[in-house]
């Protein structure tokens, strides 16, 4: 039972990295509609030039605020660049201009940062800890926090004040958005910022984990099933995506694994969300319009 | 309509709108040479049946054309003096233009009073002076203050209506640009909303052009009406005029477009 527990729980906050991933692709999908391909390659950016700071001896906090103000003017020049010309144009353009955005990131990162596997120390012991009888990872638990701390700042940003009430506002209806002065541009440059800036805390704790490297860019992929478990339309969906395919992987390696010759965890995740497919195609939290009965 | 000489704006004009043309895709011609005035203070009528034209016109002067892909390829629109040719829809929205859009398109996700909030948030204001905005759209449509915390997709249409009234009111606009207010509502509801839209005329001085195919309760409450055939003006005159011209209906059943003969020129 013990094991099950520890199984279940580790799975579960490892989960919550595949969540820091998954929200970054729900911000922007919210409001603009655009499942942005470039997230994994933005985190990537972000994360080595936190490191590249870092090992021009700058501190950690100041390495942290000029990577935010790197996110910030990089979500200005995408939106000017990329996503003002292409304004109106189909899903299909948008999907492939974050396509073409994220080879070009990626290329400028290794260009100008190196290609080499950086080390990444946050200062988090990477010790078990004991809750109980059940054994835990100290990491995944700074993790787990992090992602809490994270989902509460942005709910209070979107409810509480009024770039966050614009930001639902254009994401629920552009035209109408418009037509009472909202300055779409300017949303959109908040919101890559914002998701940018999901995406550094998400790339510092991979980092953190695996190497501030190229395969970096390559989380985007586990966050995928993860956006079809929970919904592309919700930060909710997002987090319960991430514990389910969490928990899932870790307990099918650990149970199912043996018996069909281990190996589950690269694709695991992938044939449940085909499952969820099936069931609920909108994912868990997908948006419904609502409509009055 | 199309007279070639540019009319002279006369001092009281809010809105003076050119012979423009607007075409949707590059492709489909929707409103070809339509000339119209909305004076300081007015409230005007622009009547026409299905797809003649009237959304598209409004559209042209808020700026909301650029939004469905399409562009006024000719004439011009002069609000308070000033081209609007190639001014972002927030920044008229900034100058004073408001657009309450066919269909209303409240923000169905988010409250009654977030969607009320979101239109001031265009001005910037402080706490207590969006508090005070709040309270007077409250003080127009009490039935908005009741639903305050209700999810605006979960309000009825004639409060979505007034909802989506109010959002734009919060812009403190001098011109609103109402587009068929009474789309899919029971008459004692549009009979409610025309008569708030005419004392917010007298009372605030706000100006309105509203779109509407139900011409006699239109015409009841405006000064000014303009008759849309086709993407071009075919009539014209004070409501009083049109009220009493035999063949306004006719222009519902698409058949005496052309042949018309203007009850008398606005400008
Ligand atoms: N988004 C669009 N894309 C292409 N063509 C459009 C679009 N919107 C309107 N049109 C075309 O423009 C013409 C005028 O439409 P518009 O919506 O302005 O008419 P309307 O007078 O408002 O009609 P209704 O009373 O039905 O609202 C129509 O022929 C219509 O097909
Ligand atoms: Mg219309």
């Amino acid at each position: 039972m013990i094991f099950f527990l520890e199984t279940l729980i580790g799975g579960l906050l490892a989960g919550t990295m595949y969540s820091l991933v998954a929200i970054g692709f729900v911000l922007i999908f919210k409001a603009s509609g655009v499942f942005n391909f470039a997230q994994g390659a933005m985190l990537l950016f972000s994360a080595l030039t936190f490191v590249s700071l870092q090992e021009h001896g700058i501190p950690f906090l100041q390495s942290l605020l000029l990577t935010v103000v790197v996110i910030v003017i990089g979500a200005v020049a995408i939106e000017r660049a990329v996503l003002r010309p292409l304004m109106n144009r189909s899903q299909i353009t948008l999907f492939m201009a974050t396509l073409g955005l994220s080879f070009i990131l990626e290329g400028l990162a290794q260009g100008l940062m190196g290609a080499e596997v950086r080390a990444l120390d946050l200062g988090i012991e990477d010790t078990p800890l004991m809750l109980g009888e059940v054994m835990v990872s100290q990491f995944d638990l700074v993790a787990a926090s992090t992602a809490a701390v994270l989902v509460t700042v942005l709910a209070l940003l979107f409810n509480k004040t009024h770039i966050g009430i614009s930001l639902r506002a254009v994401a629920d209806d552009t035209r109408a958005a418009l037509s009472i002065g909202i300055n779409l541009n300017r949303i959109w440059q908040i919101v890559w910022a914002v998701a940018g800036c999901a995406g550094l805390v998400a790339g510092l704790l991979w980092g953190a984990r695996q190497g501030v490297q190229f395969s970096l860019s390559l989380v985007v992929l586990k966050a995928l099933p993860v956006l079809i478990i929970g919904g592309f339309t919700s930060i909710g969906g997002a987090i319960v995506g991430g514990l389910i395919v969490g928990a899932a992987e870790n307990l099918a390696e650990v149970y199912v694994g043996p018996s069909i010759g281990g190996g589950i965890t690269p694709w695991f995740a992938y044939f449940l969300a085909l499952v969820f497919l099936h069931v609920r195609p909108a994912g868990l939290f997908g948006e419904r319009a609502i409509e009055r009965v | 309509m199309s007279s070639l000489a540019r009319p002279a704006v006369a001092p009281e004009a809010l809105l003076a709108v050119h012979d423009i043309e607007v075409i949707y895709d590059d492709a489909i011609l929707a409103v070809a040479g339509v000339s119209l005035n909305v004076n300081k203070g007015a409230i005007v009528a622009l009547l026409g049946a299905n797809g003649a034209g009237k959304s598209t016109t409004l559209k042209a002067i808020s700026g909301l054309v650029t939004a469905d892909r399409a562009r006024v390829s000719r004439g011009s629109i002069h609000f308070l003096g000033k081209d609007t040719a190639g001014v972002a829809p927030n920044q008229l929205a900034r100058q004073g233009i408001v657009h309450v859009l066919e269909g209303r398109h409240v923000f169905s996700q988010l409250t009654v009073e977030e969607n009320l909030r979101s239109g001031g948030f265009l001005r910037r204001l402080g706490r207590r002076e969006l508090e005070r905005d709040l309270e007077r759209i409250y003080a127009w449509f009490p039935r908005l203050k009741t639903k305050r915390k209700t999810q605006a997709g979960l309000t009825s249409g004639g409060e979505q209506q007034m909802l989506a009234i109010g959002r734009a009111l919060m812009t403190r606009p001098t011109l609103v640009l109402l587009d068929e207010p009474s789309m899919g509502l029971a008459p004692i509801i549009v009979e409610e909303i025309f008569e708030i839209v005419a004392d917010l005329n007298r009372r605030e001085s706000v100006s309105f052009l509203v779109a509407e195919q139900n011409i006699n309760v239109a015409l009841r409450h405006a000064h000014q009406g303009y008759v849309l055939d086709t993407g071009r003006i075919v009539l014209s005159g004070t409501a009083q005029e049109l009220l009493q011209h035999g063949g306004l209906h006719e222009y519902y059943l698409g058949g005496k477009a052309g042949e018309a003969v203007p009850a008398t020129r606005a400008e």
